[in-house]
């Protein structure tokens, strides 16, 4: 919709689409400058924190996987080892091993809904992936390939692939046959050249030519790609850089809530914002990526391109993709079930907090238990809230320089930043329609971001 | 209101109407907006309320025949999934989601009118989901734990099921829905005749998939003798009980289970049955009331009520929310 003011511009969008969730953005331009960028995330709350108050661990993980029907591993993933972590747990290593194997299924599914079925309509220039697949039939059928392979290891160590029903505490509460796991194995055999192609194609994509610098955080972990465990770290260098166990995101980071929002916003102590996600884990940990994804990754020359533009995310998420189903070959490979199902345990009063990367970055949980392992209170600080101030901050720097483009193409283009993220609205709101508006230059113009 | 048809006479299930599924006249230029290949099928719609997005995702889920739906269907109307938007009317509108704010009351009326067909997908939309668990709380203080500033937050003290507001054609159980049933459903749309889904319980698919029973082996209370099969009873196929996430069976005999598992297993175990997803489902709804004590403040409608007209107050007065203004 457009609205127009004297000299004023005023550009209106209800719902931005093909992200999860409901949310809208609000532009500010005075005197032709952009002042500030605001995502107000409509998606209703559903106060999960509160929720989980007074029900048992395994009603807690059940729970909170409904935050979101995309990625519900990753919620329970972290809720399962904040408890462990808080009754002295350790699984068996076959038992990390197989919660590894159903994560990779998690990011494989997730990365490639938004890849191929989200994201790739915007660099060929179609709406949907069904009007994309008129003319790229067999991109959009790989990528529903590769979707429900990851979406088959998720159904096979899980039950299903929303909402899957086995992690428990201490392990899983049914374990998958050899055999399951070697007709896995025969599938990500025939998936990995498709996902291996994607990659290698995404180095012929042309990104729009936006570039800013911003503060990456995410789990690091000294033998491995990050995911179920490591510590949180950040990009920079001397006393800003961010080192802490993954149970301790609250010692950097907080949370805020900004007016016609129903998501908080996280931020770092010293108020700034950051970025969490595939591109900020290739930044940081691109190192550590399974050879094949690394060389297919180097192949492309977009390592160091993912660190700035954030439209790059598509390579970053093809390359996870990659390292996923191969580091999933390996695990179904080498697999050998744990002796026991789930080691017995006793719960505990106490704090059971953990960091886990989601397929979207970063995500925090912090229960208060009870002696019962009941949570008394509960906080959940999921990718998205993390990465608004981000997306935000690159809205006004990116709108900043296309203020030239018509309405319709000025918020097609910032429609396509925040897509960009992969935000998931379900989640933080636990997000997103864009406004354009042009007003007086009556006020200040520095971003009115709280701090 | 929509002009649907009168019931077929021939077939038992719940829902009244057998829609007429041949494409509208009008709906003959919106087909040519499909967002995928030429087809000249039904129009399909897809609407989000208060979710988490994992019912509409099953659509995208059905990957081996996503392509050819496309061809059979004009999905016109699929925000997550395309930038291409439809105003309507669509001939077939999914709705994901449960009523939680005032917009959202006056949003379904409209979608309602829209609609030739609508079918509610998932726990949320037919129940009310998980988030109707605040029913039994104060909503002021959920509020106010959770947001520094509760007054920026505009939500209702109910998260209520879509046929408590509009009349609803056809309704998808599940936490999340099962694949197999969108299909099945869609199908039968596609062949205009009305879909086929038992009414038997979770332990009917348990004795076809022939997993021992987890209460009678192995002492795990288990939902599944009163839960609505369509999952293929994955819980205990997962060596658990089910958590009654396709909610209660049509005249699921509730008291009868409570007896006998409280003579079998002790009363501990009834307070292990928690069915989060479908609580403001009759008659889980009764259920969860008494073992929290206290009654359910929403008005809960009995299935295929049809209020169209009278949605649920803004903050209608809980009893148990003194605080509520």
């Amino acid at each position: 919709m457009h609205k127009t003011n004297g000299a004023e511009r005023s550009l209106d969008v209800s719902l931005i689409t093909r992200v999860e969730g409901e949310g809208s953005l609000h532009l500010l331009v005075q005197e032709g400058k952009v002042a500030e960028a605001r995502l107000s995330i409509f998606e209703a709350p559903r106060y999960f924190e509160k929720l989980v108050e007074g029900r048992t661990p395994q009603e807690v993980i059940d729970i909170v996987a409904r935050i979101c029907g995309i990625c519900p591993v990753a919620y329970q993933m972290t809720a399962v080892q904040a408890f462990e972590d808080c009754f002295g747990i350790e699984v068996a290593p076959e038992t990390r091993a197989l919660r590894r194997l159903m994560y990779c299924g998690e990011w494989i599914e997730s990365h490639a809904l938004h890849l191929y079925m989200l994201q790739t309509p915007d660099f060929l220039g179609y709406p949907s992936a069904v009007a994309m697949a008129q003319d790229h039939r067999d991109l959009v059928a790989n990528g529903l390939r590769v979707k429900k392979m990851g979406n088959t290891i998720i159904e096979c160590i899980g039950g299903r692939a929303i909402h899957p029903v086995s992690l428990c505490v201490g392990g899983f509460t049914h374990l998958p046959s050899r055999k399951e796991l070697d007709a896995l194995r025969r599938e990500l055999d025939a998936v990995i050249p498709l996902a291996t192609d994607t990659l290698r194609w995404t180095g012929n994509l042309t990104a729009p030519p936006f570039t800013r610098e911003t503060l990456f955080v995410s789990l690091f972990h000294p033998h491995e790609y990050p995911m179920n465990e490591g510590r949180i770290v950040s990009s920079g260098s001397g006393s800003h850089t961010i080192d802490l166990a993954p149970g301790a995101w609250a010692d950097a980071f907080h949370e805020i809530q900004l007016e016609g929002t129903n998501a908080l916003h996280a931020r770092t102590m010293s108020g700034e914002t950051y970025a969490v996600g595939p591109p900020a884990r290739i930044a940081l940990c691109g190192d550590q990526l399974h050879p094949e994804a690394h060389a297919g990754l180097s192949e492309t020359g977009l390592r160091e391109e993912i660190a700035r533009n954030p439209h790059w995310g598509i390579a970053a998420r093809a390359a996870e993709i990659l390292h996923a189903l191969c580091e999933a070959r390996d695990i179904a490979e080498s697999y050998r079930p744990p002796a026991e199902k789930a080691v017995p345990w006793t719960p505990r009063a106490g704090i059971a907090a953990w960091t886990t990367e989601a397929p979207r970055g970063t995500l925090y949980h912090r229960y208060l238990l009870d002696e019962e392992g009941k949570p008394r209170h509960a906080t959940i600080i999921p990718p998205t809230s993390q990465n608004q101030g981000a997306i935000e901050h690159d809205l006004v720097e990116s709108a900043s320089g296309l203020l030239h483009l018509s309405d319709e193409k000025l918020t097609a283009e910032l429609e396509r930043l925040v897509r960009s993220y992969d935000p998931c609205i379900s989640c933080a709101t636990h997000f997103l329609a864009v406004t354009v508006e042009d007003t007086p230059s009556a006020k200040n113009t520095a971003p009115a971001q709280e701090q | 209101m929509t002009d649907l048809p009168a019931a077929a006479e021939t077939n038992s299930l719940p829902k009244p109407a057998q829609p007429d599924l041949s494409p509208t006249e009008n709906l003959a230029e919106s087909s040519a907006h499909n967002l995928g290949e030429k087809n000249t099928g039904p129009s399909l719609a897809v609407a989000k309320f208060t979710s988490c997005d994992g019912c509409q995702l099953s659509l995208l889920n059905l990957e081996d025949h996503f392509l050819d739906l496309t061809r059979r269907f004009g999905i016109v109307e699929f925000p997550e999934a395309s930038s291409l938007r439809h105003a309507g009317p669509y001939d077939i509108l999914l709705i994901e989601g449960s009523i939680s704010t005032p917009e959202q009351t006056e949003l379904i009326q409209e979608l309602r009118k829209k609609a030739k067909i609508l079918v509610t997908i998932g726990a949320c939309a037919t129940t009310g989901g998980v988030q109707a668990l605040r029913n039994w709380a104060n909503h002021d203080e959920f509020r106010a734990s959770i947001y520094p500033h509760p007054e920026f937050i505009s939500d209702l003290a109910t998260s209520t099921a879509i046929e408590d507001h509009v009349t609803v054609d056809f309704a998808l159980p599940g936490c999340p829905i099962h694949p197999d049933q969108l299909l099945e459903l869609l199908s039968a749309f596609r062949a205009g005749r009305r879909p086929q889904f038992t009414d038997e319980a979770v332990c009917a698919e348990c004795k076809r998939r022939g997993t021992v029973c987890v209460i009678v082996a192995q002492g795990i209370p288990c939902l599944g003798p009163v839960t609505r099969a369509g999952c293929h009873a994955i819980c205990p196929s997962y060596e658990r009980g089910c958590y009654g996430c396709f909610g209660p069976k049509e005249n699921a005999n509730i008291d009868g289970f409570f007896t006998y598992l409280r003579e079998t297993q002790g009363e501990a175990a009834i307070a292990q049955l928690f069915p989060a997803f479908t609580a403001c489902a009759t008659p889980f709804r009764d259920m969860l009331s008494v073992q929290n004590g206290r009654p359910v403040s929403v008005r809960v409608t009995s299935p295929n009520s049809n209020l169209p007209t009278t949605p649920i107050p803004p903050d209608s007065p809980n009893p148990n929310s003194p605080s509520q203004v």
